[in-house]
């Protein structure tokens, strides 16, 4: 076995031990063990990816001595390895990027609590990505849960508790409702293992002995992931845990940890269920038809938002109703445009969210539209990186939002039945999309000169500059240079099954 | 013929006074009376707090159920609702439940090769009686891991919520109403005084034989807790501070923890890489036995206790 194989297993227990020695750490030292740690895990998924890509084929790491069936495993292909790898630069800026808003909003004793909490976050991520075993992977889940919630309500006020009660509720609901579908899956098959589930899935199905416990059982996964990733009639939660939460716990939640919850979701569809079980259940068409109607749904309420964070929260209802319609397609193509529009999405709407803060902040720290007028010339910066974010998700070309709906539309035209419905909502959605982000761009970049507030020089802001500099570059990198990504992800998906 | 009067003594005239009132070109009060420059009107904070309260007032009154006939309306469907939707979620349920193999059968899809390895060759392999100990410490002992975490992680929450700066703390002991609490009740002492140091050793003797009776680290540790929260109750928090404060807390957990992380990680490596680790696993049935599921009781253990008491403590008065 090489040593690169270590990897994976050694960065999601790194993050353990980060988490947990910096609970006993001062403010500071808690922020250097989390940044250190961020950056190391980067390097050890790349070094992953790069392993991966030289052999051409995924391995299994064993946890411990006894082998798959009786003794944890985790598995890391193309697919895991760059998600890890991008879900860590995600992490990094997102952290970076709120770091100076998280030092006004938060106690001054409690900070370290919150890079211990995005310690453990980064853990269960990475843990939910690379995991070959449906226990750990519901273990890992629990604590992306409270991770989650910690991190909406270490903003103290009345709003984000509600909030975080709120989510907390939805959250446990769509984990119960998991967990039930995986205690009957193990009642069908008697495996966790993933693999061996899917071997004893395909000859249960093929015998048509339990057919209607397994069409419950992808029912509950489904649905329980959904809540939790926030998919249209469950996103109630979505608007305050996004909206009033701190902005990097806003940047992280959108765009990593409902993203983790899709990916083990897409996971059990290639590598627990089996895709073509999973497609010839009636399911697929709920997701599908759920997708549209977030996709609709979340726009127009965004349109009606005045409240620029909460528009951006409402956005992303709207986002994961595309990532859900393209899994309900069933093709391998609608999957692929997903796994790009997750990449997608959580580059931009991170940008957006750490944009919009700075553009609040010469406003006075009013949220609302009226204030934010010609906020752009008063923060250069975040107006052009704002208005960077907004063209994305519109879906100009150049940026990272048109590859996603390229694919998204080349997926729809492989797929007969659904390809005018998904071609007609995705036409709807892009003009309500723009219909909301440029009423912000151009309400932004409305000049006005009353003087009623200061601009902020760039001396004042230098790393917040360079972080959406960063962020800026790797939308457009992920829009001018989408084909390389296309095929890691086609790769991976490959490797799946 | 009247006769022109010279300027000077014209002004001195009622006619020159009131005509020139009428034309509005002399103010009579200016030079006269003593006036103020007038203020720019500021709100005072208290003003502006108090009519932001008079909006939520308002906002209250409109979903004021008692008052608002849609809004009664609203809930009275979405109660309707939701335990339609419950019982239809139930039904389903127990309608897939029937479908299911039937609990018992030998022949069920659970009774496979994983079971059987581990009731057969679990004694040998872990060198534990207690199976249930063996399987979760040794063949799935990663999931335990971030089982213990899920603790870890709650006690961070909730200490998000709960806890109170010292100084706070110090100020709420004196104005509190619980200094009005009972506090040396004889009856609650005497027998806190027989009852904890059993419970003590009872809970010990429960993670020491983890891996040879039915316990472990999470049932043992659920015992130290609650023997520790009993001493607080009889003794109060001052008395158990001097043993069991802040700091301790802190160290024992991380200290548990790590352990655990470090002979975790030693294990799943090194096995991995199927490199034989040198934990001795002992005879079974003997106390020093089981390879690593006697210090990752322990380490359980101590987490849980800790985790048990931290609770409490910060619920009852926001701070350890």
């Amino acid at each position: 076995m090489d040593f690169v194989q270590n990897f994976p297993a050694v960065s999601i227990l790194m993050c353990l031990f980060a988490g947990i020695i910096s609970s006993g750490m001062k403010k500071r030292s808690a922020r250097y063990i989390s940044m250190g740690l961020i950056v190391a895990v980067t390097v050890l998924s790349l070094c992953t990816l790069l392993y991966i890509l030289k052999t051409g084929q995924a391995f299994v790491y064993v946890m411990g001595k006894f082998p798959a069936p009786w003794g944890n495993e985790i598995r890391a292909g193309v697919l895991e390895a760059f998600m890890a790898f991008f879900f860590c630069v995600i992490m990094f800026l997102s952290l970076e990027g709120g770091r100076k808003k998280l030092a006004d909003e938060v106690e001054e004793g409690k900070t370290f609590l919150y890079y211990v909490l995005s310690d453990l976050l980064l853990s269960s991520l990475l843990a939910l990505v690379y995991t070959n075993d449906l226990f750990t992977a519901y273990v890992f889940v629990e604590i992306n849960t409270i991770a989650a919630c910690g991190l909406i309500m270490i903003r103290q006020n009345g709003r984000t508790i509600k909030a975080s009660a709120r989510y907390m509720i939805m959250s446990l609901l769509g984990s119960g409702l998991f967990l039930m579908g995986l205690c009957m899956l193990y009642d069908l098959t008697g495996h966790l293992l993933m693999s061996n589930i899917k071997e004893q899935a395909a000859l249960i199905y093929a015998s048509g002995e339990y057919r209607i416990p397994l069409l419950i059982v992808i029912a509950l996964m489904s649905v329980g992931l959904a809540i939790k990733s926030a998919l249209f009639p469950f996103h109630a939660w979505l608007p305050d845990a996004y909206g009033y939460s701190t902005v990097s716990s806003a940047a992280i939640l959108s765009s990593l940890v409902s993203k983790g919850y899709i990916f083990l979701l897409i996971k059990i569809i290639y590598r627990v269920i089996g895709f073509d079980i999973f497609n010839s259940s009636k399911i697929i068409n709920v997701l599908f038809i759920f997708g549209l109607m977030g996709m609709i749904f979340g726009s127009l309420s965004a349109i009606r938002e005045n409240d620029v964070r909460r528009m951006i929260s409402f956005s992303s209802v709207a986002q994961i109703g595309y990532i859900y319609m393209g899994i309900g397609m069933g093709t391998q193509a609608g999957i692929g445009a997903s796994v790009f529009h997750i990449l997608s999405h959580a580059a931009t709407k991170s940008l957006l969210f750490i944009a919009a803060i700075g553009l609040t902040d010469v406003s006075g720290g009013s949220r609302k539209f009226i204030e934010l007028t010609g906020a752009a010339y008063r923060n250069k910066w975040a107006g052009a990186a704002f208005t960077v974010g907004s063209l994305s998700m519109v879906g100009v070309p150049m940026f990272s939002g048109f590859i996603s709906k390229l694919l998204f539309a080349q997926a729809a035209v492989q797929n007969n039945v659904k390809m005018l419905p998904a071609l007609i909502v995705l036409g709807i959605s892009t003009v309500l999309n723009a219909i909301y982000f440029m009423k912000t761009v151009i309400r932004i970049y409305t000049p006005v000169d009353d003087g009623k507030y200061d601009s902020i020089r760039f001396k004042d802001m230098k790393s917040y500059t360079v972080i959406l500099i960063c962020f800026i570059l790797l939308n457009v990198i992920l829009g001018v240079s989408s084909q390389p990504v296309v095929d890691l992800i086609d790769q991976g998906l490959a490797m799946f099954s | 013929m009247s006769k022109l009067r010279p300027q000077k003594e014209y002004e001195k005239t009622f006619a020159f006074h009131f005509f020139r009132w009428l034309s509005g070109s002399k103010d009579p009060y200016l030079g006269e009376v003593e006036m103020k420059p007038q203020k720019e009107t500021e709100t005072a904070k208290a003003t502006i707090l108090e009519r932001m309260n008079e909006k939520e007032m308002i906002r209250d009154k409109v979903y004021d159920v008692e008052n608002n006939k849609k809004l009664a309306v609203f809930h009275k469907i979405y109660v309707i609702m939701a335990i339609l939707f419950c019982i239809i979620l139930a039904g389903l349920l127990l309608y897939t439940v029937s479908y299911l193999p039937r609990t018992g059968n030998p022949s069920n899809p659970d009774n496979n090769m994983v079971s059987r390895r581990y009731i057969e060759n679990g004694l040998q392999e872990t060198g534990s009686l207690n199976i249930v100990s063996g399987m979760i410490l040794t063949y799935r002992a990663f999931d335990t891991f971030g089982e213990t975490n899920v603790l870890f992680i709650a006690t961070c929450c909730v200490m998000i919520l709960l806890m109170v700066d010292d100084a706070i703390l110090k100020k709420q002991e004196t104005v509190n109403d619980r200094q009005f609490e009972p506090q040396n009740d004889a009856i609650l002492k005497g027998t806190a005084f027989v009852l904890c140091p059993i419970i003590f050793i009872f809970g010990i003797y429960i993670i020491l034989n983890g891996h040879l009776s039915p316990g472990g680290g999470f049932s043992g540790g659920a015992v130290l807790g609650a023997g520790l929260i009993l001493y607080v109750n009889a003794y109060g928090f001052k008395k158990t501070q001097k043993f069991f404060n802040e700091h301790v807390y802190k160290t024992a957990k991380i200290t548990a923890l790590c352990m655990y992380g470090i002979i975790g990680s030693y294990f799943y490596i090194l096995g991995a890489n199927g490199i034989e680790n040198h934990i001795p696993l002992g005879i079974p049935g003997h106390i020093l036995s089981g390879g690593i599921i006697l210090p990752i009781d322990i380490c359980v253990g101590l987490e849980v206790a800790c985790t048990m008491y931290a609770f409490y403590a910060l619920f009852r008065r926001g701070g350890l």
